[in-house]
């Protein structure tokens, strides 16, 4: 593929973005070829990805709604991607209008198209920041203005943390967000466990994604709810994706457990 | 897909089964959505979609619109995977009339193909449009991240730029052979060119030619990569030459791979500073009231002649102090005496000035003269010369002629085997010379009259050890009743035993001792000894042991313990006060404020002998004399001199000095104080001594001093008493 000549040098398109990526999954359009290459070889390897990033996406909305039933009106979502139809603040927003949500995002192409949809939306606002650097999140003016941490926030780690290395100490970012938040406050968390994935796979996967700007890492449940530590998890804890709280019996996928992906809320006493 | 093949739906409640179709057709599509949502949620929405498409089927006339409708719609509801169109398609077939409660005839047959066509087609194009719609929304984000991308480059560069353009620091930028290409207005202000001048060239071109090595190398090392910042405080030229005074920094950029991209050379203008600590430097450095030189910059000076000599190298200093100078600063006033001072630097100045030489003002009216590279001694008396006669003509301030002098200690030496502190210090020590010679003269540093002083200043120093360890004695000289030649008294002589320089006798060490003030606890000593000798004595013989003389020194008499010491002694002695005299020199005894005056009073009053020592050799107010609790005067040896025949002739002085002698005789005796002539060494002077009604006499005639044993001995054989 030609590179569009509009394309600047350092948003290039040649190079897959985790976020497109993940939009081609939902079955969208905001994507370019190069996403959808990347795409098209992970659904080669690991099929059920589509059905797992549909599920992610299902989590993500009723864990939403769970957080505004909770009494929670300001929501930051790390890692928030292409921003869709049913983001945060549509969710959060269609029960209460004065629902206050920051999306934060490291893709540059992820966060203009973000602001653009934002545009006019004074109670939601997005910003790019690395998450790694919770202090770059948590100080930013726009954070600062609409997030109020002396009041329980929903702080959501959806689908973003197997994109954070080890040697980054994800236990110690969580742990960062988690002591400024307020008592009260809702983790909303979801990642890829390595359950059921043979090793070529995985080290395929990773090579696909080395291509973008981010590694994968894979973790344990055991792994994971280290990471979780402080939090209480929620009825039903720790699980696959379509099995937390599902809306009727069909919602639960047949196959749930090929999610390999386990989400889970946790409140912070 | 096949496992999401529909599976026909029958039902006999045609609500049920159309909610049964809705809640089928739900499950079948629910995974496919873009916005996945719950079953139950997603039959609410296609609900609607039922019944229309069940309207569409019963519609008279007949429209396949309504297929279209729905096609679109359904991507409206975010199913755009073309999986849900599959499902959908499947589930549309025939069955489909009866679970909608329509009738299953030709004609409903025909027209739901004619909306399942328009549905897919529906389907196709709503896809296409949102397709087309996010394609062109993520694009835009694109155009939006570049645009804010290039807006933070662009607003980076202006920042930058601003930086640049306003910065104080002179800034250059060139390419990797060392070219300049671009350099801020701050840089061209301070090298006075225009950037068309600049361009093209190194920057080394404009550095000094002094500091240009330096900078040349350190260049090259950047341009090879060697290393990535040079810090250098070099001067620059200006465009007309003047002197630019800068700490450059010299810097490799490398790009994101690390390969060098090009250099950059920040110029920081340190002229003004740079001046400041010259001025600071000169002001730290020179004698503000002089313009000379000052201690710390001649010391700096000196240091360096020794940092930079080779074998063979000499040096000499002379050092001045003013004669007198106190004088004038306190008869004429300080502002005079300043006066005076700069008029001398500036004379020192003009006659001692070269590259090798430099006067400095060290202290109050001190100079120091450092003369380098000396080819002998006499090259620095040369210049001890000429200063002094500088200092002959006469010196006007305010009216005012004075005349000063100088005294000048003299040293030049090789540099090798010496430092700077000894040639400071023996310049000062041989200064002192010049000084104690008489003044207004200069004095050349004789290493043996240092050791000499040295070895003075070692024997003082180690005097109270050699007290604590016993190693003085006292020898005993008779004093001798010229009437019929009894021994009436002795005279107790101090003498030191020293361990490595033999025996000492008092002229060696008494001077030293006064000096330091050992005299007063050495003297407390003697005269404790002296006292339990007499003592010993007194219980050998009687009334026919010799009483004590001990000498007193002035600092002794001024010594407020000295009563009480004298009493305590004679108390642990046992001696009898009358059997003790103190002598005393004449300057003591007159020189005497009350206090001691009041001391002698109270020694008379114990009984204690008072006898003045070396009469006739000071100064002596007679009527003062008389009012003077003293018992005897002794005679000085120097008029017993002159009573001596020389070599059998008769000494020319011997009319004057034998009517002095019997004038000092008639004195004491008028005041009725015994006289005791010392020094005496012949029969002949003995006999004349006697003619003239001396009474006692002491000297080598008679005895020389001698252990106390000599005289126990002789004490015992007079008396008769065997030992």
């Amino acid at each position: 593929m030609e590179r569009p000549d509009w394309v600047p040098s350092d948003v290039d398109v040649r190079r897959p973005s985790v976020a497109r990526v993940y939009d081609y999954y939902l079955g969208g359009s905001h994507n370019f070829e190069a996403d959808r290459q990347m795409a098209r070889k992970i659904i080669e390897m690991a099929p059920p990805t589509v059905m797992v990033a549909r599920a992610n996406r299902a989590f993500l909305r009723r864990a939403v709604r769970f957080c505004v039933d909770a009494g929670i009106r300001q929501f930051l979502d790390l890692g928030s991607g292409i921003p869709t139809v049913g983001n945060v603040h549509d969710i959060a927003q269609q029960f209460d209008p004065g629902a206050r949500v920051v999306y934060v995002d490291i893709d540059p192409v992820a966060v203009a198209h973000s602001r653009a949809i934002l545009d006019g939306n004074d109670n939601a606002a997005v910003i790019q920041a690395d998450l790694r650097d919770p202090h770059s999140v948590l100080d930013h003016p726009d954070s600062k203005r609409l997030l109020d941490l002396t009041e329980p926030v929903a702080v959501l780690l959806v689908s973003v943390m197997h994109f954070v290395p080890d040697e980054d100490d994800p236990a110690g970012i969580v742990a960062q967000f988690a002591a400024a938040a307020a008592a009260g406050s809702y983790l909303v968390f979801s990642q890829a466990g390595f359950a059921g994935i043979s090793k070529d796979k995985l080290e395929s996967a990773k090579e696909l994604y080395a291509r973008t700007a981010t590694q994968l890492t894979l973790r344990s449940r055991a792994d994971i709810e280290a990471m979780l530590d402080g939090w209480q998890l929620v009825e039903p804890g720790l699980t696959y994706l379509s099995m937390w709280r599902p809306e009727s019996p069909d919602d639960i996928a047949e196959d749930a457990e090929r999610s390999v992906f386990l989400a889970g809320v946790g409140r912070k006493a | 897909m096949s496992s999401r093949e529909p599976t026909p739906v029958t039902c006999a409640d045609p609500l049920a089964a159309r909610a049964e179709f809705t809640r089928a057709w739900a499950k079948a599509i629910a995974l496919f959505s873009y916005l996945p949502v719950g079953v139950l949620e997603l039959q609410r929405q296609l609900t609607p979609l039922v019944d229309g498409l069940r309207a569409a089927l019963l519609a008279e006339p007949f429209d396949a619109g309504a297929g279209h409708r729905l096609g679109e719609r359904l991507v409206e509801l975010n199913f755009t995977d073309t999986a849900a169109l599959h499902a959908s398609f499947g589930l549309f077939g025939c069955p489909l009339l009866e679970q909608l409660d329509v009738p299953d005839d030709a004609e409903h047959r025909d027209r739901l193909a004619a909306l399942r066509g328009a549905f897919a087609a529906g389907y196709a194009d709503g896809l296409r449009d949102r397709t087309r719609a996010e394609q062109e929304t993520i694009s835009r984000a694109v155009l939006l991240a570049r645009d804010h991308a290039e807006q933070a480059l662009r607003s980076s560069e202006a920042r930058f730029r601003a930086v640049f353009e306003t910065s104080a620091i002179g800034i250059a930028i060139g390419d990797l052979d060392g070219r300049i290409t671009d350099a801020n207005s701050a840089l061209l202000e301070m090298l006075g060119c225009s950037l068309a001048e600049l361009r093209g060239r190194s920057i080394v071109d404009f550095v000094h030619t002094e500091d240009v090595g330096s900078v040349r190398l350190a260049h090259r090392q950047l341009l090879r990569g060697n290393r990535d910042h040079v810090r250098l405080d070099r001067r620059f030229y200006r465009k007309h030459g003047e002197v630019l005074w800068t700490h450059l920094t010299l810097s490799l950029i490398r790009d994101e791979g690390g390969s060098p991209r090009y250099q950059v050379a920040m110029l920081e203008d340190v002229t003004e500073r740079h001046m400041l600590q010259t001025r600071l430097r000169y002001q730290a450095l020179h004698d503000p009231l002089t313009g000379l030189p000052n201690r710390a910059l001649f010391l700096e000076r000196l240091q360096a002649a020794f940092d930079g000599a080779t074998d063979g190298t000499r040096i000499g200093l002379c050092y001045l102090d003013l004669d007198g100078f106190k004088v004038i600063n306190d008869s004429l006033g300080h502002h005079l005496g300043d006066k005076l001072l700069g008029a001398v630097a500036s004379r020192l100045d003009r006659c001692v000035s070269g590259p090798d030489r430099l006067v400095a003002r060290i202290g109050g009216d001190e100079f120091v003269i450092l003369v380098e590279r000396t080819g002998g001694t006499q090259e620095v008396i040369d210049v001890a010369d000429r200063v002094l006669a500088a200092l002959v003509l006469p010196i006007r301030i305010g009216g005012h002629e004075l005349t000063v002098t100088g005294s000048i200690g003299v040293v030049e030496r090789a540099i090798v085997g010496t430092a700077p502190a000894d040639l400071m210090r023996d310049a000062d020590i041989t200064l002192y010379w010049a000084k104690g010679d008489g003044k207004g003269r200069w004095s050349l540093f004789d290493p043996d009259r240092t050791a000499r002083e040295v070895a003075r200043f070692t024997l003082s120093a180690t005097m109270p050890a050699a007290l604590d360890r016993g190693e003085f004695r006292l020898d005993y000289q008779p004093l001798v009743r010229l009437s019929d030649g009894a021994v009436i008294g002795v005279e107790a002589l101090v003498r030191w035993h020293h361990p490595t320089l033999g025996t000492l006798s008092p002229g060696e060490f008494i001077g030293l001792a006064e000096e330091t003030g050992t005299i007063v606890p050495l003297g407390r000593w003697v005269l404790a000894q002296a006292c339990r000798q007499a003592r010993e004595w007194h219980d050998l013989a009687g009334e026919l042991a010799p009483f004590v003389s001990v000498n007193l020194s002035v600092l002794q008499l001024r010594d407020p313990g000295l009563v009480d010491d004298v009493r305590r002694i004679l108390q642990e002695s046992g001696l009898p006060p009358r059997r003790l005299q103190l002598e005393l020199t004449e300057s003591a005894v007159m020189s005497q404020v009350d206090e001691a005056l009041g001391a002698l009073h109270a020694l008379a009053d114990m009984d204690v002998r008072i006898a003045i020592d070396d009469f006739g050799t000071g100064y002596s107010n007679l009527a003062y004399l008389r009012r003077l609790p003293v018992h005897e005067l002794k005679i000085a040896g120097s008029f017993v001199a002159g009573l001596r025949d020389i070599d059998g002739v008769r000494n020319p002085q011997q009319p004057v000095d034998e009517q002095i002698v019997a004038a000092l005789v008639s004195l004491a005796h008028t005041l009725r104080l015994t006289v005791t002539a010392e020094g005496v060494e012949t029969s002949a002077q003995a006999y004349r001594l006697r003619e003239l009604g001396c009474d006692h006499a002491q000297g080598w005639f008679y005895a020389k001093p001698a252990p106390a044993d000599e005289v126990t001995r002789d004490i015992a054989g007079r008396t008769g008493i065997a030992d």
